[in-house]
């Protein structure tokens, strides 16, 4: 078992008074092991920015304890704390120029003046940003800003580095680049990360484990494997994956050798019953109400499908996507191939039970995917 | 580029000129005065033309003021260290106090902070005359009419206010994760608040500084109610030139001039600042 660099327990906060102010984190509890690099995914508002200020320290903790290397640091000034940060708004002190920003973080550490300029020689040369060292903030553009500040907190040796977008602003082509050179750089050392990012494909390049948050609730904490595979609800379901997982609401029958969702449109879809496991008959025989769910590129068509009718048909240069009308709803799928369909088309729809994930009706739990439990 | 045709050049030379004129043309006036007897600022038609004497600024220096009617003794150049001293220990004091203030209320939103920061501008709104009715009643009663320390703390009514509200502007401004970056690369708040807010608020604070001097330096009743002859800045003490005899248009003319100087010196020394500050300000809205 490794080291737990950071552990988040029942943590709770409240913008104004506790019980009454707007509730922007909830029972908020997550460890995360030395070492491990971890992203806090999540739309706008969600409570991951909250989450990871708390954590710094610049944000009061309503309830509940954070701990680092063992010891409860809620209470305790952000200096006490040893944690690095890049913010979002790049906070780069306008006084001084960019070389003298990210040596500054070292001013504390007391290291000497060649171990500092050789470390932030290294940081410049990782971020591809050495021939703006010598210029001030106010005249580099956004993006130039963004590594910056981000040299700022990996050059520090701190305990947890916490960054808030910190790749955001950047061109495609840079961020790429810089995502795998700064997960190498924060491997190499052993440093624990935690990364705010509402960018699906960051979080799953970057992170080893993706916290999904919303409205204030952690909705699951795994690996980005897993919560591709193994939603743990609704939300995270549709939440990641692009495009998104496709869901109907469906009603649940079943008569001995047959299980039957009855969609919206009286759109009936029979499964052999021995396509599920019997734990999951179990399961989807107590409830009348529930979600299907599919993921585009694990949808085929085939002759002696369901009958869809084809409503948007785009070719993006390496992969087809196939919007069409199904079941009161719409059904996207992903193919590799150049596929050449008529808008209004009728085409079959086949989806496989092994793809398959259901969701409760009402509380949107995941009951099963493919053929086992949730 | 902006291009300007030669026509539109003059004409805007011209309305500049008259608008220099129009402003400066009292103040070039009164220069004038300051170097003219008595009798040459009252002939008529007045001339631009005389014999330029540095009596007027001599009697100032002496406090020897000749008049037809005698001698009489002004205090001019202690009026004139009066006002340098309440103005300058004012602003500094309000400075030493606002600054913080300014930065807490900025930063920090508390249960009634606003309120607070109401109030203490609302100070600006009240009628110094009304105010000072029941204060010089205190004051009497505390012991503290006519000191200086009474002097200075009612004119924390002028300076306070002013380097609060415009300070704190400024504070707001200062994105306060630019703080929060140095605070958490180990360094203290009050650290913080001297290497990083200060001097990024430093034009706003040299120019609430710089107001505040100068609404102090020409504050006029609070000192006239509160202070006797020999703690009375130079705008009481202007009162000194009308004498029984007349009033004595050539030493209050060298007087403006002496007391307009300080102030003046200041202002082209931190006009950078200045204007910079109020522009700043008035962008913040």
């Amino acid at each position: 078992m490794s080291e737990t660099a950071l552990f988040i327990n029942g943590v709770d906060k409240f913008y104004g008074p506790i019980d009454h102010g707007v509730h922007a984190v909830k029972q908020l509890s997550m460890d995360v092991k030395k070492g491990e690099i971890i992203a806090l995914l999540g739309s706008s508002g969600c409570g991951k920015t909250s989450t990871l200020r708390m954590v710094a320290g610049f944000e009061a903790v309503s309830r509940g304890t954070i701990s680092l290397k063992g010891r409860e640091v809620q209470t305790f000034a952000p200096v006490k704390r040893n944690v690095a940060m890049a913010f979002e708004g790049y906070s780069l002190y306008p006084p001084l120029t960019v070389r003298e920003n990210i040596a500054f973080a070292l001013k504390a550490s007391k290291l000497s003046q060649g171990v500092v300029d050789e470390k932030v020689a290294s940081i410049a040369k990782l971020l591809e940003i050495e021939d703006i060292m010598g210029r001030y903030p106010s005249s580099i553009s956004g993006g130039q800003q963004q590594r910056a500040s981000l040299g700022r907190a990996l050059i520090r040796d701190a305990d947890l580095h916490l960054l808030d977008e910190p790749m955001g602003q950047l061109e495609p082509q840079l961020r790429a680049l810089l995502r795998g050179r700064i997960k190498h750089f924060i491997k190499e050392r052993g440093l624990t990360a935690i990364l705010v990012t509402h960018d699906q494909t960051e979080a799953n390049a970057l992170a080893d484990r993706i916290a999904v948050m919303e409205g204030g609730v952690l909705q699951q904490f795994d690996t980005p494997q897993m919560i591709k595979e193994r939603p743990a609800n609704l939300f995270t379901g549709t939440f990641v994956g692009e495009p998104p997982m496709n869901v109907f609401p469906a009603g649940v029958s079943g008569s001995g050798e047959i299980v039957s969702f009855g969609l919206n449109e009286g759109v009936k879809l029979d499964y052999k019953a021995s396509d599920f496991s019997h734990a999951v008959r179990g399961e989807l025989m107590k409830r009348s109400k529930v979600v299907l769910g599919i993921r585009p590129y694990a949808v085929r068509r085939s002759e002696g499908g369901v009958g869809a009718k084809v409503a948007v048909n785009q070719w993006l240069g390496d992969q087809t996507h196939i919007a069409a009308d199904f079941a009161g709803g719409t059904m996207v799928l992903v193919e590799h191939d150049r596929t050449n369909l008529a808008i209004g088309e009728s085409v079959g729809i086949r989806l496989d039970p092994s793809s398959l994930h259901v969701f409760d009706g009402e509380s949107g739990r995941a009951i099963s995917h493919g053929q086992e439990l949730a | 580029m902006e291009t300007t045709s030669t026509l539109e050049k003059i004409l805007r030379l011209i309305a500049l000129t008259l608008v220099v004129i129009f402003f400066m043309f009292p103040i070039f006036w009164i220069f004038l005065m300051s170097f003219q007897t008595n009798e040459t600022i009252l002939a008529i038609p007045p001339s631009v033309i005389f014999t330029p004497t540095l009596s007027n600024y001599a009697a100032l220096i002496t406090g020897k003021l000749t008049t037809a009617a005698g001698t009489l003794d002004i205090a001019f150049m202690r009026n004139l260290m009066n006002s340098i001293f309440l103005s300058v220990t004012s602003v500094a004091i309000a400075l030493v106090l606002g600054v913080p203030a300014a930065y807490a209320f900025a930063r920090h939103k508390f249960k009634g902070s606003e309120d607070i920061a109401f109030t203490l501008l609302s100070f600006r709104f009240a009628p110094p005359l009304l105010v000072l009715l029941p204060l010089t009643q205190y004051f009497q009663w505390l012991g503290l009419a006519d000191t200086y320390f009474g002097l200075i703390w009612v004119y924390q009514l002028i300076c306070l206010p002013l380097i609060l509200w415009i300070v704190r502007g400024y504070f707001e401004d200062i994105s306060a994760d630019v703080e929060y970056a140095y605070r958490i690369a180990g360094h203290s708040w009050f650290a913080t608040f001297r290497k990083i807010a200060l001097p990024l608020a430093g034009p706003g604070i040299a120019a609430a500084g710089l107001l505040a001097f100068i609404f102090a330096w020409n504050n006029f009743v609070f000192a006239l109610v509160l202070a006797s002859a020999d703690k009375q800045p130079v705008t009481v003490g202007a009162l000194a030139f009308v004498t029984s005899s007349g009033i004595q248009y050539g030493q209050i003319a060298s007087a403006i001039v002496l007391s307009v100087t300080p102030t003046l010196a200041l202002a082209l020394y931190a006009q950078r600042y200045l204007v910079e500050g109020l522009s700043l300000g008035a962008v913040k809205g």
